[in-house]
Order: C-alpha cells, then sequence, then structure tokens
C-alpha cells in the first residue's frame, strides 16, 4: 500500500518530470512559503521549520491511502514556490545513502511503510537497530550515538508528538537498567538490544492490549460515536465486532483528510451498523450517542489529549450531555507536554480543500488538530491499563524522574 | 427510651454546633437573647419554649424529650459546664499530656469526658478523627449555646460564678468576656516578668473561680464528685511547677525515640502519617497555658479574635521586640544566631517562605558550627532535642511555614541518619554541607528549573498577570524579558502588606512595562490578561494552593475569565496534608494594620475600637485555593497538572531519604 503513498507517487513525477505546471485549484496562500517532504529519506538535519503540510500527517496519509488530488496539488505548489529546496533534495537522497552505512532515518523509513505501524513504532524499531549495528566500543559511545539517533529522528519532524515521544521514552526504557553497571560491554549491548527489542514489542502489541480492554467498555445495543481515523479505534471496534457485541457506530466525516470516511469504510466491511455525518452534526446526534471513542495524536501531561481537529468540540458538547468520552491511545504517545490553551502548540498544518478558489484575502486556519482538556475526557485506555487523566500525569512522572 | 435518647444526645452538640457556626447563627442569636431574663426563672421551661421561636433550628435546640424525662442529665449538665469552663482556664491538671505523648490530641477531652462522667454528650466530640481536633475548642464554643439554659439555671443557685452567667446574654462575647479574664492573667504576667509571681498571681485568680465552681458542683452534685474535683485541684496546685519541665522531657524522648527506630523506618513513617499532625490548637486553653510557661517570648494576646479563627494565636504586634531585645543576654540556652532570626521573623524584616526558610537553615548551620556535644551524650539525640526547642522558639516569634517544616523534617532526619562511627567533626561537617545542598538545590537551582519551565509558557504579545510579590514569579519575569520576550505585567496587590510595590518597583526598573493595580480591580483587569502566575506559600497534597489571602480571589476570577493560572512553587514547599478551606490551618497577622491605613491620618474611624467587644478584626495572612482554579504548577520536576502533587510528593519524600 504504502507506494500509493502520495510522497512516492511525487518522487517518481520528480525524477520523471521536475518541471509541472501549478495546479490551478491550489490554496496555498500566497505568502506561505515553505517546502513539502518531497521524499521520505530527507536529510536528517533540517526539516522544514513552517511547512506547508506536517510531516506527521503526511505519513497518515501515506498510511491510510488517503491522496487528494489537492493534496498533491498543494505539495506541488509548494515545492514549485522553493524550486532550490526540491532541486537539492532528490540527489541528496542518494547521497546520503551512499555515503553513510546506516542512517536512522533510512531505517525508520523503511519500517514506517509498513502500514499498521505507527510512526513511533517505526521510530521505536529504528533505534533498536542503531544499537544492534553500533560499532560503539563503550557504553558512552553507544549511549551518544543512541541520543544523535533519536534526536535526529525527532527534529526529522518536531510536529509528530507520538515520533518525539517514543524516542524519549525509548531512550528511558532502554538505558535505564541497572544491569549495564555491571557487565562488560558485549553483554550489557545485548542487554540493551533485548530491552529495545521487548520494548518495541510491546509498543506494538500495544493496539491487541487496548482493544481487550476498552472491548469491555462496549455494551450490547450502545452507539458510539467515533471522530477521525484512529488504528486503535478501529481495533477496538473489530475487537468488539468478532466478539459478538452488538452496537451501532456513527461516523463523522473528518474533514478536511475525510479520515471518516475512510473508517466508514472499514467498519462496513466488518458488518458494523455504520452511519455518516458531516462534522457539524455531532450535537445534533448526541442525544442518541451512548458513548464517544476517540484515538489521539498525543496524550499531554495534564491528562489532555492532542487529537484531530474538531475532538475538542466533540468533547464539549458530550460534557454538557453527559456522555463519556473515551481515548484510545498506546502509551508511547505520553509526551511531555503540557498546553494551557489551544494556540500553546506547534500548530501542524494541514491542507483544505474548500472546492472553490478561495480569495487571497481570506485568511484559511489550516491547523490539523486541537487540544481537549482533561476535565472533558472520561477514560483513557492505554496498554498501561484503563487510566483516568489525572493518572497520565502520575505515568509521566515515574517515566521521566 | 433511653435508647432513643442516647444518640441524640450524642448527635445534639454536634448539630448545635453547626448551628453555631453557620450563617444562621446571628437569627438565633437575637431571638434568644431577649428571653434570656426569664431563663433563670423557668429552667426547665425554655426547652419546650425554644422551638416554636426558631423552628428551621429545631435541631440547634435543645430537643424536648430530653429534658421531660431526663432530670439527671439536666443536673449534671450545670456542674459540668461551670468545671469545663475550669478545666479550660487553669488546665493545668487536665492537660495530661506529661502522661501522652504530645501526639495525642484527644486526649484533653477524653480525659475531661471521665472527669465529667457525662460519656453521651461529650463522646459525640471527642469521636476519633474528624472531631479530634480542635476538640476543646469545639467544647468551649459549643457549650455556652447548648447549655445556656443550664447555666442560667445554676446561676441562680450560684450567683458566684459570674462568668459563666454573662455568657447567657451572648456567645461570643461571652467567651471573649471569658478570655478577657484569662488574658487579664497573661497581661498582669507580662507586666509583672517575673515568671514567679505571675504565677502565683494566676493561680489564685483561677483558684478563687475554682471555688466557686466547686461550691456550684456540692450544690447541684454529691458529695463525692466534688472531693474529686478537689483532689484534683490540689494536684493541680501542686503541679505548675514541675508541670513544665516533665512534658518537655518527655517531648524530646519521644522524639529521640522516633529518630532512634530509624531502622523500622516504614512503619515510623505510615504511623506518622496516620495521625494528624500534634498542631497546637489555641482555644485549648490548657495547652496554650503550658506552652506559655514554657515560652521565651511573652506574646500577648490579641483581645478581640474572630470566631472561626479562635484556634489560631494571635498576638498584640509590637509589644515584645523590645522585651526580648533586653533578654538578648539573659538567654543562655538560645543560640545568637536562632534568636537573631526569631526577632527578624517577630519584627517582620524577614518574609517571604524562600527567605525565612533559608535564614532558618543558616541560622542552624551556625548552630551546628558551635555546637559541642556534652559529655555523656550522643549527638542525634541531644542536637536533636537542641534543634526541637529552638524550633519552638522560632515558633513562638512567628508560626512556621508548612516549608520551613519541610526543611527542619529533612534536617531531622540527617541527623538521625549519621552514622555512629561519624567523628563529632564529621558528622558537624557532614550537616552542614547538607544544609548547604539542601538550600542550594532545593531553593536556589529549583528557583532556576522553574524559571526555565515557566518561561516556555510566555509568549509575545502576552499580558501576565501576577499578585503580590513572588520571587520564583519574579524571577520567571526577569528572565523572560532577558530573553527578549515581548509582553506586559499587570502586579494585583493589596493591602495592608502591599508588597507588591516591591515587586513593581523592581521590575520597572528592569525596564519591564507593568500596569499596578489593587485586588479590587481584578475583575476589570482580567479581561485583558493571558497569564496569571501565582507564587505559593505550600501546595498540599489535594491539588490546594496554600498562599498570601488573595490569591484565592485571583484564580477563581482567572478561572471565571478563562485564564490559565500558573502556581510557580518549589517542590520542597509540597506538603502531603490535605486542607479544604483557609480555616484549620492558616496565620493571624496584625488586626490593627487592617484598621489603619498608612499616611492616613484622616481615616481613623476605627480609632479605639480594638477592644469594644461586639468588633472583631480579622487579618488573615493565607488562604487555600482549591485546585479546580488551578491550571498548572510549576516545579522544580517540570510541568505538572495539581492533581500529580502527591506523585511529586512521593517521589521526593523517597529522594530525600536517599540523599
Amino acid at each position: 500500500m504504502w507506494y500509493r503513498s502520495a510522497s512516492f507517487i511525487l518522487d517518481n513525477r520528480l525524477q520523471n518530470d521536475a518541471a509541472l505546471a501549478p495546479d490551478a485549484f491550489s490554496t496555498s496562500p500566497p505568502g506561505g512559503t515553505g517546502t513539502t517532504r518531497t521524499s521520505m529519506a530527507d536529510a536528517p538535519q533540517n526539516p522544514n521549520p513552517n511547512p506547508t503540510i506536517s510531516a506527521y500527517y503526511q505519513t497518515r496519509a501515506a498510511h491510510h491511502g488517503v491522496v487528494t488530488s489537492d493534496w498533491l496539488a498543494q505539495a506541488q505548489a509548494a515545492i514549485d514556490q522553493n524550486p532550490d529546496g526540491n532541486a537539492t533534495s532528490g540527489s541528496d537522497v542518494r547521497g546520503l545513502d551512499t555515503d553513510k552505512p546506516f542512517g536512522v532515518i533510512d531505517e525508520f523509513n523503511n519500517w514506517r511503510k509498513q502500514p499498521d505501524l505507527a510512526e513511533a513504532v517505526a521510530a521505536i524499531r529504528a533505534l533498536a537497530a542503531v544499537i544492534r549495528s553500533s560499532k560503539a566500543t563503550t557504553m558512552m559511545e553507544l549511549e551518544i550515538e543512541l541520543k544523535k539517533a533519536s534526536d535526529s529522528l525527532k527534529s526529522w519532524d518536531t510536529t509528530s508528538i507520538s515520533l518525539t515521544a517514543g524516542c524519549d521514552l525509548f531512550m528511558r526504557y532502554v538505558t535505564r537498567t541497572a544491569a549495564l553497571e555491571y557487565e562488560d560491554f558485549n553483554s550489557a549491548k545485548s542487554r540493551l538490544i533485548e530491552r529495545a527489542e521487548k520494548f518495541g514489542e510491546i509498543s506494538y502489541k500495544a493496539r491487541k492490549v487496548i482493544a481487550m480492554l476498552a472491548q469491555d467498555f462496549i455494551f450490547d445495543g450502545c452507539t458510539i460515536l467515533v471522530h477521525g481515523y484512529s488504528r486503535v479505534v478501529l481495533e477496538v471496534l473489530r475487537l468488539s465486532a468478532q466478539n459478538k457485541k452488538r452496537f451501532r457506530v456513527l461516523c463523522t466525516e473528518g474533514r478536511p483528510d475525510r479520515s471518516g470516511l475512510r473508517l466508514s469504510n472499514e467498519l462496513a466491511k466488518l458488518n458494523i451498523p455504520v452511519k455518516l455525518l458531516i462534522d457539524s452534526a455531532v450535537a445534533y446526534t448526541m442525544d442518541e450517542v451512548d458513548m464517544i471513542f476517540v484515538g489521539a495524536d498525543g496524550v499531554v501531561e495534564s491528562g489532555g489529549i492532542i487529537n484531530m481537529m474538531g475532538t475538542y468540540q466533540i468533547a464539549l458538547v458530550a460534557h454538557s450531555m453527559n456522555k463519556p468520552v473515551y481515548v484510545a491511545a498506546e502509551s508511547y504517545k505520553f509526551a511531555r507536554l503540557y498546553p494551557l490553551d489551544q494556540k500553546d502548540l506547534a500548530p501542524a498544518l494541514l491542507p483544505i480543500d474548500f472546492g472553490v478558489p478561495i480569495p487571497s484575502k481570506v485568511e484559511v486556519e489550516r491547523s490539523a488538530r486541537d487540544y481537549t482538556p482533561p476535565q472533558y475526557l472520561t477514560l483513557l485506555f492505554t496498554d498501561l491499563g484503563v487510566l483516568t487523566p489525572s493518572v497520565v500525569s502520575d505515568e509521566l512522572i515515574q517515566l521521566y524522574l | 427510651m433511653d435508647s432513643r435518647r442516647a444518640p441524640r444526645a450524642v448527635i445534639d452538640p454536634k448539630v448545635r454546633q453547626v448551628g453555631f457556626f453557620a450563617p444562621g447563627a446571628p437569627p438565633e442569636r437575637s431571638h434568644s437573647s431577649p428571653p434570656d431574663p426569664d431563663f433563670p426563672k423557668s429552667s426547665s421551661p425554655p426547652v419546650s419554649d425554644v422551638p416554636p421561636t426558631g423552628n428551621s433550628l429545631s435541631p440547634v435546640m435543645i430537643p424536648p424529650p430530653r429534658h421531660a424525662s431526663d432530670n439527671m442529665l439536666l443536673h449534671t449538665r450545670p456542674a459540668a459546664s461551670p468545671l469545663r469552663g475550669d478545666s479550660i482556664t487553669a488546665g493545668s491538671y487536665n492537660s495530661s499530656s506529661d502522661f501522652f505523648p504530645a501526639p495525642m490530641s484527644p486526649s484533653p477531652s477524653s480525659y475531661s469526658n471521665k472527669v465529667v462522667g457525662e460519656g453521651d454528650l461529650f463522646d459525640g466530640i471527642a469521636s476519633p478523627g474528624r472531631g479530634v481536633r480542635g476538640n476543646a475548642g469545639k467544647v468551649a464554643s459549643s457549650f455556652p449555646r447548648g447549655g445556656f439554659d443550664m447555666t442560667a439555671m445554676k446561676a441562680n443557685s450560684v450567683p458566684a460564678s459570674q462568668l459563666t452567667t454573662v455568657s447567657v446574654v451572648n456567645d461570643p462575647p461571652v467567651i471573649a468576656e471569658k478570655d478577657k479574664a484569662d488574658k487579664g492573667g497573661g497581661l498582669t504576667v507580662d507586666a509583672k516578668e517575673q515568671p514567679s509571681s505571675s504565677k502565683q498571681q494566676k493561680e489564685k485568680l483561677s483558684k478563687a473561680e475554682r471555688r466557686a465552681l466547686q461550691e456550684a458542683q456540692r450544690a447541684a452534685k454529691a458529695a463525692a464528685k466534688a472531693e474529686g474535683s478537689k483532689a484534683s485541684g490540689a494536684a493541680a496546685n501542686a503541679k505548675p511547677a514541675k508541670a513544665a519541665k516533665p512534658s518537655q522531657k518527655v517531648d524530646n524522648a519521644s522524639v529521640a525515640g522516633a529518630e532512634k527506630k530509624g531502622s523500622d523506618r516504614p512503619s515510623e513513617k505510615d504511623r506518622k502519617k496516620d495521625v494528624p499532625q500534634p498542631r497546637m490548637q489555641y482555644d485549648d486553653k490548657s495547652r496554650v497555658e503550658k506552652a506559655k510557661r514554657r515560652a521565651v517570648v511573652k506574646q500577648t494576646e490579641a483581645r478581640n479574635r474572630v470566631e472561626l479563627f479562635r484556634h489560631l494565636p494571635q498576638y498584640e504586634h509590637g509589644s515584645q521586640l523590645p522585651n526580648l531585645v533586653a533578654k538578648f543576654f539573659q538567654l543562655d540556652p538560645m543560640h545568637p544566631a536562632v534568636y537573631k532570626v526569631g526577632l527578624q521573623y517577630l519584627s517582620g524584616d524577614i518574609s517571604g517562605g524562600n527567605a525565612r526558610c533559608i535564614a532558618m537553615l543558616q541560622a542552624f548551620q551556625e548552630v551546628i558550627k558551635d555546637y559541642r556535644v556534652p559529655p555523656e551524650k550522643a549527638l542525634a539525640r541531644d542536637l536533636t532535642a537542641k534543634i526541637s526547642s529552638y524550633v519552638s522558639f522560632l515558633i513562638e516569634c512567628r508560626p512556621l511555614s508548612i516549608s520551613m517544616g519541610n526543611a527542619i523534617r529533612f534536617l531531622k532526619s540527617r541527623i538521625a541518619k549519621l552514622p555512629l562511627t561519624l567523628s563529632e567533626a564529621e558528622a558537624k561537617a557532614s550537616l552542614e554541607s547538607d544544609i548547604d545542598r539542601f538550600i542550594s538545590e532545593k531553593i536556589i537551582l529549583a528557583n532556576k528549573v522553574i524559571t526555565k519551565h515557566a518561561v516556555t509558557k510566555i509568549r509575545d504579545g502576552d499580558v501576565l498577570l501576577t499578585y503580590g510579590s513572588s520571587s520564583a514569579v519574579e524571577m520567571i519575569l526577569l528572565n523572560a524579558h532577558e530573553l527578549g520576550k515581548q509582553f506586559r505585567v499587570v502586579i494585583v496587590d493589596s493591602r495592608p502588606k502591599l508588597s507588591g510595590q516591591l515587586l513593581l518597583r523592581r521590575l520597572v526598573a528592569k525596564g519591564l512595562s507593568c500596569t499596578y493595580t489593587h485586588i479590587n480591580a481584578v475583575s476589570y483587569i482580567m479581561h485583558e490578561v493571558t497569564r496569571v502566575f501565582l507564587g505559593a506559600s505550600s501546595v498540599l497534597s489535594n491539588g490546594t494552593v496554600y498562599s498570601r489571602v488573595g490569591t484565592a480571589c485571583v484564580a477563581m476570577v482567572a478561572h471565571a475569565f478563562r485564564v490559565p493560572v500558573l502556581v510557580c512553587c518549589e517542590a520542597y514547599k509540597f506538603h502531603e496534608r490535605v486542607q479544604l478551606d483557609s480555616i484549620c490551618s492558616n496565620e493571624l497577622g496584625d488586626p490593627d494594620v487592617v484598621s489603619k491605613v498608612q499616611g492616613r491620618e484622616d481615616v481613623n474611624h476605627l480609632d479605639g475600637w480594638a477592644n469594644k467587644d461586639n468588633l472583631q478584626l480579622l487579618n488573615l495572612i493565607y488562604d487555600a485555593t482549591p485546585s479546580d482554579y488551578v491550571s498548572m504548577i510549576v516545579t522544580d520536576y517540570g510541568m505538572v497538572p495539581p492533581t500529580s502533587v502527591p506523585v511529586i510528593v512521593r517521589e521526593y519524600r523517597r529522594e530525600q531519604l536517599w540523599i
């Protein structure tokens, strides 16, 4: 599926025909400078300071196979606006591949191309590979190497919360072991690899654990509202359906990347009764909803979540109608962030297709996600167990202090 | 019948006490005073009388069945009430803290319970757990109302006990009256300055009183009981001289014992956590008396204290400083460094949580430097006892802040954990370096880390509001300014301290653009604010922020305007206690500064009113902000939600034990 990814297609096109005319219905504001990542194996040092499309959402789009024409055009337009950006990147990739014996980014991208693998898990696998292929001879050296790799991964995409959190947690989990102190280097290294693999495995299995925990909360005859395409939520619903639970799902449309459409498609395949709503119909349907299930891009220290745009307003509506809001999120998404309000986040931008050309004087809010404060969430289903929002900080303190 | 009555008797005082404190109290007071002249004539009728007058208050008043049938109880009660007053004022024999270790605060009430032999009534009050703290206060405050008809009746029979009869009229003055009598003793103590003569005087006063009460008892009760109390009275006469010393010894011993059991620490710790802190309740008169006798600083208590805050010490300010200064050379047990710090607390030269804590620790460092282990004594025990006595001196100067309590706990645990093999010099050196480390790591470095964290939350174009003067917030603002962030500061201040002006001065000098306003205008200014930064004296484990009075108000207004509230507090100020209101534990400042305005001679409407019986001035120092109004707590462990304070406390304690 990965070969349908937007960037892959873009790569091919670039190789074939470097000069493409800018598309007519470009929605990017004229002032919006910045380049889109043209290849998966971009140079790790400098991701664009102000990308038109967040790399995180790029990956997601690739995984979900959602390649919209406007998206492509948007990317293309951005590249054309900044030609020197694309001129170098194409050749850079190959240069990197030959020069470096092992690149963590390459490894990461290899893993990342598996559609079922979350970005953070890919990063964790890549970091494990760093340890494995390391030629370091002392523990310190290895640790520094690991640190560098994790930093380059993190800087590869600063908008992805789970990538950053996953890298941090990996560093914590793997290097914090008492075994390192009294063993010789080789056995310590193998211990590290063991731990790294274990961590990767835990993270990989997280979704299944969460599905097991969460399905108990779904009861026969209930109506569930879901927002956005979350693989964890899908897993939960799948498991519940397999366990012969009878429930109904209301799916929001999930503008702008129409992730809801895709989820409804998946659910229909599982024979789960599903109904599509436009995003603005949430309050209208809320009275027939029994619970809300959402995924999360990141879980922050306050216990709130950062998730696809629209989650906050759904949570608000649900709160005012006393409906429980459940969040399914793997523990590698726990991030040491503490946003105070919506604007207190690094924005992850996403192009929006309005179907008609937008006059240049009209500003477009293109932020892709919002922050839902903890008081509007009921429970978080994580691989650490079913948590209330306040426990998130407890876990984070224990992980990081 | 009896089985039905007994629980009622148990519940009764509690209910009454609620009515006493609730806003419903004034009407009750107003209609209780008119019928008051009738009371002496008809002793039991008032009972049937009262419910009709205040139907809503019927559970508050004495229920009819009780009196209709239970004359025995009726008879014992009038006798009991003066005795209680007695035991509270004279107190020495009742305090019983030389029999029980200090933490057992319930002991006085349970003791009086035994003496009086009125179990059903007092069981309700002395119920374990909640009722433990300040139970004597409850007894004192609940009694006049509960027993007013009886006291009146008894007044009929025994005119001698004036104090209690007056109490019938209206309650707060009653207690004020009692206090006054009590304080009369205290004042004379001050005037005389000679401990022995003052003691005598006090003894005389209470003795006369007691005699009257004993007569009352005789009139009301069987002879056996009177004898018992006489015996105890005699015991009290003999005791005062030695009462102070043994109890102190017990304190020390218990402290030493606690330190000794260092090996089985977890159980020890658990026990400590279970037992509520043995805090001094200043409406518990017997203990106050005891404490006074021990005290170095002779504080005069202010007269009219506000009802709800009687359990807190309130002193006349400005009178004791010359005394102490004069005594400087006489007090050999007190180390000069400690003495100096104590005086600075007293005069208000050192204020602010961190400054006070650092000053105290440095004084203790001096103490340790000059310390010589006396022959035949172990350093760990002797030094701990010494530090304890210094701490009690400091408490007399000004109640400890929670941060200081934590620092003392740290120091004591360090002393207790000194290896026995260390020589004296080594032990002292290690303790001094421990203190240094505590100051630099937990206070100075912690402040820097907090600054680093909090600055990330300041964006260009922000308007930051702060209240009062917090050292952490000041550092944050200055640092953000140095980093070139463009922001504006609103400093909200309040009378009487106006500490915000100092902060304002320093910030303006550094070139920050500031707005200065008083707390009255906070709801107006909050419109334009984007972040509220507050300092804290302490953060309690339910997330309650205990801070300078007015902080709660600012936080609530900010919450109403949906402005994020960031509380900046070092982790060493966290405490595992839980507090729901600002009443249980607080500090009372000088009430006079509330009534006066500096530099305004024309605002003198309250001059000379301080001693009016029906005027009570309240100058609270702290208040408690519920965690709902706090968005984030910035601490040296990062930015955490108020819900994870217990986690930090847990981790931090563990770390501290391992240092």
